[in-house]
C-alpha cells in the first residue's frame, strides 16, 4: 500500500489501480445511495482524489484497502468518506468507543417508592387506574393459587409473574384490542386484561375439553386468537421474528394497530432477538419490543448473560428507538407503552422498551431459586419493591381505593378462582381424536392409520386406559 | 376453494387429439383431495367428470390408459397449432408464483436477494418491480429469523413464500420450522394457521461444494405438521407451486439446482396439481422404480437402456415426499412385485429409507424380492466434478440393480 505522495494525480490513479487492483474510480455516485431512509447530503461533483497526503494517514488508521475507491475531501480540513452506508467523518485521533458508558442509561419512572408522582403531570384517570389495580391484584392471586394447586399435584406445572404485575397489566392497558400480542410466557396479565376469564385460564392449566389449545400444550401456554394473543411456544425468543412478521403484515394491510412482543433478559441473548430487531428496523414495521429485564434467566444473573448496559443499549445498535423504564412503576410503563404505540404506528418504526424489574418468584414450579440467590434478597424485593403495593399507595392517596375495597376484591377473586379450579378439574379431558387433528388441515393417510391402531389397542386393553379421558 | 384439476391424459380424452406432447400422466383425485372443503371437479383419466367424489370406494381405478409409453410421434398429429407454451422450469415456477400473487393479494415472497436481484436462480425475477418491495421482500441474512417472520405473518393472515437461497441454509431455520411452523397450528388448538411455503434449490450437481449440496428432505421428513413435495418438470413445478401456495398447511417445496433450465411445453390454462400424489412417468410390468427430483432423469435414461435389454420398468416420480402416495405406489407394487428406489438422499435416514420401511410394512406380501434402495453415499459432497458425479446414483448402477432384481 505504500506509494509516493509526490506523484501526479494521474500517476497516482494508475498506481492505485495496479497496486490495489481496483475497478477504477468511478464518477457516478448514484449507485452508492442506500435505502431511501438514509439521509444523504447532495452528491459531490468532483469524484477524484485530491489530496493523498492526509488520506495516507487515514489508510494506516483505518487499514482499508478500498477507501481509495471513493474518495473526496469536502471542506477544507474536514475529511469525509462515503463508504457504503453513508458518510463518515475521519479523525486522526485513535480512540476506541468504550465498552461501557460512564453512566448507565437513565430509567424513566413516574411514581416514587411511596407511590407519589415525582413531577406533576397528567396521569391516568380513576377508572383506568382502578381497573389496572384490580387486574394486578387478580394476577397476584391467580399466581398464588395456581402455584399452590401445582404443589398439591392438581396441575403439572406453573409459572408465576411475581414482581412483574405492573409490566403485564400496565402495558396491556396502554394498548388496544387490535394490537397483536406475541408473548414469551410470563405475560398472562396481558391476556387477563383483554378479557380472558379465570375459568379459561384454569381450563388451559388443566388441559380439559374447554381449553382452546385442546389439551395439547403445557399449563400457562395460553393462546387465544379472539383476544389477539398468540399461542405461547416454549422456545425462547422465537416469537420475536414472528412479531416482526406480523407487523409486516399489518404494514402491508395499513392497519391502525401495532404488534407488541415480550421477552426476558435471557431471551435477548438468542439469535432471534438480534435478527428481529434488525429486521424490524430495516423494514420499518410497527412493533414494540418489551424486554422484562428481571435480573435472572433461571439461575443465570444478567452479569453472566451480557456485559452491555442492559438491553436498552442494544436498540441503538440496530437503529431502534429505545427507552428504559422502571418495571415496578405501573404508570411509567403505561406512559412509555402508550407513547411507543403512537410512534410505532404513525412513524412505522420499531420501539424497544426495557422494563427493569425483579423476578420475585422462582423461574417456575420446577425451580427453587433459593439455591442460587439469597432468600433475604428475594424477600426484600417481594415486600419493599412490590409494584402492586406501590400502585395501591397511589390510588389510595387519591382517595380512589380503601382497605375494604381491597379485602373485598381479594376475597372475591380468590373465591372465583377456587371455584374455577374446582370446575376445571371436573371437566373431562379432550378426546383421543385430538391427538391427530390439527396436525394438518385434514389428517393424511398415515395419521388415520395411526389413530386406528391406537383405538384398537385401547379396545383390546381397556384396563390400561385412563378412565377420565374420553375416547 | 374450487379448483379444477386436470390430468394431461384426462384433457386428452376430453379433446379429440393428443394435444400435449409431454409424456406424463398423473392420476387425478385421491381421498385427501375430495375430503377438502369446497367443491371440486375431478376429471378422471377416461374423461368422466365427478363432482367431489370420494374415491375411497373406487377400487377399479384405471391406472394408465395410453399416454405414457407412447413416444412423441403420437402427438405429431396435431402439430399445426400446438397449444400451451414452452418455458424453462424456473420460469414455470415464476409463472405459478406470479399467478398466485395476482390472484391473492395476501401472497408475498421473502428471502435473500429475491427482490430486484430476482433470486439466485431468477425464480422471482420481475416480481419486485411489479408487486413492490413490500410484497417481494429482501431480507437480511438471518434464515431462522425471516422464517420466523414468515410464520408470524402467516398467523396474521398473509401467505408468505420463503425462499432459501440454497436449501442448505434452511438448516439455520430448523428451529422455526420444527418448533413453530409444524407445531403452532396444533398447539394453539387450531386457532392459528400457518400457510407458508418454504422453497429453494437443493441437491447435488453444480459443484457447489459440500455445504451447498445438501438434501434437506431427509432432515425435515420427521417434522410433524409439514408437507414436503419435490418438483421435477416445468409442468409439475408450476402445479405444485400453486398447490403449495393454496394449501393451508406449511409446505416445503424442494427444487433441484440442475433442473432449473429444463424446457417443456405446458398448458396455457390454469391448473393446480395435488400435493399428495405421485406421478406415473412410465408404466411397465417388471419392476417399480420409485424416484423423485433429478434422479427421475437418471432413471429414465436407464429405462431406455433397460427397454433395449428387454425389461419393462414402471417409473413413478413420487413427488410427494411427506406423506408418501402409498396408493399409487401400492398399486404399482401389487402389479410388478419388485421395487427399486433411486434417490439422491444419503443412505442413512433418507427418504429412501423411510419409503423402504413404509412399503415393507404395507405391501410385504406382494414383494417377490427385497426392496433395493440406491442412494448417495454417506459422505459430504466433494467439490471436484468427477467425484461429485459419483456420489450420486448413475444410470449404469440403476441398470445393474434392475438386472439383479429381475433375475
Amino acid at each position: 500500500m505504500a506509494f509516493s505522495l509526490r506523484k501526479s494525480k494521474y500517476v497516482i490513479y494508475n498506481n492505485l489501480k495496479t497496486r490495489m487492483g481496483l475497478f477504477g474510480i468511478t464518477k457516478n455516485r448514484s449507485c452508492w445511495t442506500s435505502s431511501p431512509t438514509h439521509h444523504h447530503s447532495t452528491p459531490i461533483a468532483a469524484p477524484f482524489v485530491q489530496t493523498f497526503r492526509n488520506t495516507c494517514a487515514s489508510f494506516r488508521n483505518t487499514g482499508t484497502l478500498f477507501s481509495a475507491r471513493r474518495f473526496e475531501s469536502i471542506k477544507a480540513g474536514k475529511q469525509v468518506l462515503d463508504f457504503p452506508g453513508g458518510m463518515v467523518a475521519f479523525t486522526s485521533e485513535m480512540s476506541f468507543i468504550s465498552e461501557s458508558p460512564k453512566e448507565r442509561a437513565h430509567c424513566y419512572r413516574v411514581l416514587d417508592d411511596n407511590g407519589q408522582p415525582i413531577i406533576h403531570q397528567n396521569i391516568v384517570n380513576e377508572e383506568v387506574s382502578i381497573t389496572m389495580y384490580a387486574h394486578m391484584v387478580t394476577l397476584q392471586i391467580m399466581d398464588t393459587i395456581f402455584y399452590e394447586a401445582q404443589r398439591q399435584g392438581r396441575i403439572s406445572f406453573y409459572l408465576t409473574t411475581n414482581g412483574e404485575e405492573a409490566i403485564n397489566i400496565a402495558s396491556a392497558a396502554a394498548l388496544t384490542i387490535d394490537d397483536l400480542i406475541f408473548p414469551q410466557y410470563r405475560e398472562p396479565g396481558v391476556l387477563l386484561w383483554r378479557g380472558f376469564t379465570l375459568q379459561e385460564f384454569a381450563n388451559q392449566c388443566f388441559g380439559n375439553k374447554a381449553d382452546y389449545g385442546k389439551g395439547r400444550q403445557m399449563p400457562i401456554h395460553y393462546g387465544s386468537n379472539k383476544h389477539n394473543y398468540f399461542t405461547i411456544s416454549s422456545t425462547i425468543a422465537t416469537q420475536l421474528p414472528h412479531a416482526v412478521g406480523a407487523a409486516y403484515s399489518l404494514k402491508m394491510e395499513k392497519k391502525d394497530a401495532c404488534v407488541v412482543t415480550y421477552f426476558g433478559d435471557g431471551g435477548s441473548s438468542e439469535g432471534d432477538f438480534h435478527a428481529a430487531l434488525n429486521f424490524a428496523a430495516v423494514m420499518e414495521v410497527p412493533v414494540i419490543f418489551i424486554c422484562r429485564n428481571n435480573g435472572w434467566a433461571i439461575s443465570t444473573p444478567t452479569s453472566d448473560q451480557f456485559r452491555s448496559d442492559g438491553v436498552v443499549v442494544k436498540g441503538k445498535a440496530y437503529g431502534v428507538r429505545s427507552i428504559r423504564v422502571d418495571g415496578n412503576d405501573a404508570l411509567a410503563i403505561y406512559n412509555a407503552v402508550h407513547a411507543a404505540r403512537e410512534m410505532a404506528i404513525s412513524e412505522h418504526r420499531p420501539i424497544l422498551i426495557e422494563a427493569l424489574a425483579y423476578r420475585v418468584g422462582h423461574h417456575s414450579t420446577s425451580d427453587d431459586s433459593t439455591k442460587y440467590r439469597p432468600a433475604n434478597e428475594i424477600e426484600f424485593w417481594r415486600t419493599s419493591r412490590d409494584p402492586v403495593t406501590r400502585f395501591r399507595k397511589w390510588i389510595e392517596s387519591n382517595g380512589w381505593w380503601s382497605g375494604e375495597a381491597e379485602s373485598e376484591l381479594r376475597s372475591s377473586v380468590r373465591k372465583e378462582l377456587l371455584h374455577a379450579i374446582q370446575f376445571a378439574e371436573k371437566v373431562e379431558k379432550p378426546s383421543i381424536s385430538n391427538i391427530f387433528t390439527d396436525v394438518y388441515d385434514i389428517p393424511p393417510l398415515n395419521l388415520c392409520e395411526q389413530e386406528i391402531s391406537l383405538r384398537e389397542t385401547i379396545k383390546r386393553y381397556p384396563e390400561d386406559y385412563p378412565p377420565n379421558v374420553p375416547v | 376453494m374450487a379448483t379444477i384439476i386436470q390430468g394431461i391424459g384426462a384433457a386428452a380424452a376430453l379433446s379429440s387429439s393428443n394435444s400435449f406432447d409431454s409424456k406424463r400422466f398423473h392420476l387425478p383425485s385421491r381421498r385427501s383431495l375430495s375430503e377438502r372443503k369446497g367443491s371440486f371437479l375431478v376429471v378422471r383419466s377416461d374423461g368422466r367428470v365427478i363432482p367431489g367424489s370420494n374415491p375411497r370406494g373406487r377400487r377399479t381405478d384405471q391406472l394408465i390408459t395410453n399416454a405414457v409409453a407412447a413416444k412423441a410421434d403420437a402427438s405429431a398429429a396435431s402439430t399445426a397449432s400446438k397449444p400451451g407454451h414452452e418455458l424453462l422450469l424456473f420460469e414455470a415456477l415464476r409463472e405459478g408464483l406470479e399467478e398466485e400473487m395476482e390472484r391473492d393479494p395476501r401472497v408475498c415472497v421473502m428471502g435473500e436477494d429475491v427482490g430486484h436481484y430476482g433470486g439466485s436462480y431468477k425464480v422471482t425475477k420481475g416480481l419486485a418491480p411489479k408487486y413492490g418491495d413490500l410484497r417481494v421482500l429482501d431480507t437480511p441474512i438471518a434464515e431462522n429469523s425471516f422464517t420466523g417472520m414468515a410464520i408470524g405473518a402467516a398467523m396474521t393472515g398473509l401467505r408468505p413464500i420463503i425462499e432459501g437461497m440454497n436449501m442448505g441454509f434452511l438448516l439455520l431455520a430448523f428451529n422455526q420450522i420444527s418448533n413453530n411452523c409444524g407445531m403452532l397450528h396444533y398447539t394453539s388448538g387450531g386457532q392459528f394457521t400457518i400457510p407458508v411455503v418454504i422453497r429453494g434449490p437443493g441437491g447435488v450437481g453444480r459443484q457447489l461444494g459440500a455445504e451447498h449440496s445438501q438434501r434437506l428432505e431427509s432432515y425435515f421428513q420427521s417434522i410433524p405438521g409439514i408437507q414436503m413435495v419435490a418438483c421435477s418438470t416445468p409442468y409439475n413445478a408450476k402445479g405444485l407451486m400453486k398447490a403449495a401456495i393454496r394449501s393451508e398447511n406449511p409446505v416445503i417445496l424442494f427444487e433441484h439446482v440442475l433442473l432449473y433450465n429444463l424446457k417443456e411445453r405446458i398448458p396455457d390454462e390454469e391448473y393446480v396439481l395435488s400435493l399428495e400424489e405421485a406421478e406415473m412417468v412410465r408404466p411397465g410390468e417388471h419392476i417399480t422404480i420409485l424416484t423423485y427430483s433429478r434422479m427421475r432423469y437418471h432413471v429414465m435414461q436407464a429405462a431406455k437402456t433397460l427397454v433395449n435389454k428387454g425389461y419393462d420398468p414402471e417409473v413413478i416420480d413420487i413427488r410427494s415426499l411427506k406423506p408418501f402416495d402409498l396408493y399409487t405406489i401400492g398399486n404399482s407394487v401389487k402389479k410388478t412385485h419388485r421395487v427399486l428406489i433411486v434417490e439422491e438422499c444419503m443412505r442413512t435416514g433418507g427418504i429412501g429409507a423411510s419409503l423402504t420401511a413404509a412399503i415393507s410394512e404395507n405391501f410385504h406380501d406382494y414383494l417377490d424380492a427385497p426392496i433395493v434402495c440406491l442412494s448417495s453415499q454417506d459422505v459430504p459432497t466433494p467439490y471436484a466434478g468427477t467425484l461429485e458425479e459419483w456420489t450420486v446414483v448413475q444410470p449404469a448402477q440403476i441398470v445393474a440393480a434392475v438386472e439383479q432384481l429381475c433375475q
